[in-house]
């Protein structure tokens, strides 16, 4: 499952995309996030449970602005929560 | 040699008529009125009066403002150039505070963070657009929902020591938010203080992407509201100068380089 | 008068046992409750189909709602509390039923739910509600492949429509219609932040645009706008559109024509497909605990 956390306004698209199905629930990306953006959570969206990334429901309405040091405008800068994941799990929208 | 410097923002006109690149003889704004040439032509007549001059005496002029294209070659402001907000405002705060190294503008629809080059000139910028939570028009909105003045909102919330966090991140839902608050008993104090406390949190992050770097200057018409200073100073964790007449730096910016036009010519 | 009656039919509280079931004969008997932020509802399934359901109004406390709802939907079939092998919370109270045994996204069961309504051809759920947007695409079995759930701007949403129908005078169970009334459709409304494309619109009005043409804009934006969150997930047919906002004819022949998709017409009331999703998961789970599956 591909699960979009965030949000469209205005000023454009922000989502973070959180492959459930390669995720594999290791919070690596938990920790390597230094704004507590992500967090584990239980799988609530199959009886058969297990524990998945997720965003932490306070940033969802507002990853542009949570996820904004860690994308400098200028001069390259890899997301720590993308390098972090082995499992290629994560991936931005913008 | 005069020359001016015109911009033509969302909500008001700025104009500044300069003298020898260096004096500044006059400065006028107003609202932009549903013809936003008219408004605009009506602020330059204003600014002409003031200092007793008529529009053949006044040289080049140089538009900004996301309306500069309106006045651009068109009589009686007829600006020769146009530039856009960011090189304006690095231009004009680099005039006023020479050691400015990041400039950020909050305006009624956007908010801009800008990093200023050795002479002046822009390094990096970013720009928060076409979504009213991240600008001036949220203040506003929220000052509607209270019932209270524009003006009085900054000193309201300079009344109140409490930190309330507001959830909602656009206009529309924070309005209810507010109302909410307001049944709840929360003090129009400490609703006030949570609103600035919102946009100073936002434009603080937004500007973090360019990095902030001393000396860093706040311009546009929101640096008139004092409530939004210090919340802004503690999300940043630095210092920030306010020049005078904050909201007429772009405006003086773009007549700077009227100036440098008029001597080149 | 009319006004009323239409708010009132929106929120009516209801329950329905279905004709020639017994539960008696049952083998599986299992519940979902869906505590909303609005309305609660509660969905009783034998075996996998649906056999009695209950709406009210979702009160102060999410756990006495979740007692009232479930009772219910219970009453008159002689089904207790006991009987019920699983039960399945969901919703944004769903952490608040106490003999919920397991609690689902209400994505999920939205997708599970919407694919028992409409049938198994479903593969795209809207869901416009008076705060949020949400976009789903499933697979054959009603399991979610792909969503996203925006609640953060009011652009494309209900209350984007409220503050448009406010500012034009016109009530919000009638601007979709009058949005209709054009000869043809204007560029669209430029901003999407529902406080800039208010402004634009009394600029248009203005400059003289009749009501309607505003309306059409301003729906055409919110049009694009959903349309552009759908193609995130993926738009596939068969197509469905649940949520308030769905009774805007405005937007739903909009969506359609600009999709060209025909959205498919449920038999059942779409609000009770998160608490039929519910009801199914917990049978699920009961056939997983019986070693079933």
């Amino acid at each position: 499952m591909q699960a979009h956390y965030g949000y469209k306004d205005g000023s454009g698209d922000y989502f973070i995309i959180i492959d459930t199905d390669n995720c594999d629930g290791c919070g690596k990306c938990v920790k390597a996030c230094p704004y507590e953006v992500l967090e584990l959570v239980d799988n609530e969206f199959d009886i058969e449970g297990g524990s998945m990334a997720t965003v932490t429901e306070q940033h969802r309405k507002k990853i542009k602005y949570s996820c904004a040091p860690c994308k400098p405008v200028s001069g390259e800068r890899k997301l720590p929560c993308v390098l972090a994941c082995e499992t290629k799990a994560i991936t931005h929208s913008w | 040699m005069i020359t001016a410097g015109v911009d033509v923002g969302a909500k008001y006109v700025k104009i500044v008529i300069l003298e020898d690149g260096k004096n500044v003889l006059a400065r006028a704004n107003g609202i932009v009125e549903f013809d936003v040439w008219k408004s605009a032509n009506d602020v330059f007549e204003k600014a002409l009066l003031n200092v007793g001059l008529k529009r053949e005496q006044v040289g080049q002029v140089v538009a900004t403002g996301m309306g500069r294209k309106i006045v651009h070659m068109k009589p009686p402001i007829d600006a020769k150039e146009i530039v856009p907000e960011v090189i304006a405002d690095a231009k004009g705060t680099y005039y006023l505070i020479p050691t400015v190294k990041t400039v950020i503008d909050v305006g009624a629809e956007e908010g801009r963070g800008i990093k200023v080059s050795e002479n002046g000139g822009v390094r990096d910028f970013v720009i928060n657009e076409r979504c009213a939570a991240g600008a001036g028009t949220f203040i506003e909105t929220m000052a509607r929902a209270l019932e209270v003045g524009v003006e009085n909102m900054g000193p309201l919330a300079l009344k109140s020591m409490n930190a309330i966090p507001m959830n909602a991140q656009c206009c529309v839902f924070a309005e209810s938010e507010v109302v909410s608050l307001i049944h709840s008993k929360v003090s129009k104090e400490d609703i006030a203080k949570a609103i600035h406390d919102a946009i100073a949190g936002r434009i603080a992050s937004m500007v973090l992407r360019i990095g902030v770097e001393k000396d860093v200057a706040l311009i546009g018409g929101v640096a008139r509201n004092p409530g939004f200073l210090p919340p802004l100073k503690k999300e940043l964790n630095t210092e920030i100068l306010i020049p005078e007449y904050p909201e007429c730096v772009g405006a003086l910016g773009a007549a700077l380089f009227a100036s440098e036009m008029e001597g080149q010519k | 008068m009319s006004e009323r009656s239409s708010e009132f039919w929106r929120w009516r509280e209801y329950r329905h046992t279905q004709p020639n079931m017994d539960w008696n004969q049952a083998k599986i008997v299992t519940a979902g409750i869906d505590i909303g932020s609005v309305g609660s509802k509660a969905a009783i399934i034998l075996d996998g189909q649906l056999y009695a359901y209950s709406v009210m109004r979702t009160g102060g406390v999410s756990e006495e709602t979740a007692f009232k709802v479930m009772n219910w939907a219970l009453e008159g079939t002689g089904l207790k509390t006991e009987n019920l092998h699983q039960v399945v919370g969901t919703g944004y109270g769903r952490v608040n039923i106490p003999f919920a045994n397991k609690t689902i996204t209400e994505i999920a069961c939205h997708a599970r739910g919407a694919h028992y309504i409409y049938g198994p051809s479903v593969r795209t759920v809207l869901d416009i509600g008076g705060q949020d947007c949400k976009a789903i695409r499933c697979d054959n079995k009603g399991k979610v492949m792909s969503f996203l759930m925006n609640d953060k701007c009011a652009a494309g949403t209900g209350r984007g429509l409220e503050v448009f129908s406010d500012l034009i005078r016109i009530p919000i169970e009638e601007v979709g219609k009058v949005s209709l009334n054009v000869t043809e459709e204007p560029p669209p409304v430029s901003n999407t932040c529902v406080i800039f494309a208010k402004a634009e619109s009394v600029a248009l009005l203005r400059q003289g645009w009749p009501k309607e043409k505003v309306a059409a804009a301003y729906h055409l934006a919110m049009v694009d706008r959903i349309i552009d969150l759908l193609t995130k997930v993926g738009i596939e047919k068969d197509f469905v559109i649940t949520g308030g906002v769905a009774k805007n004819i405005g937007i739903a022949t909009r969506l359609e024509t600009n999709l060209g998709i025909k959205p498919l017409e449920p038999e059942l009331d779409p609000i009770l497909a998160g608490a039929i999703g519910a009801a199914l998961f917990a049978n699920a789970l009961y056939e997983k605990q019986l070693g079933l599956r």
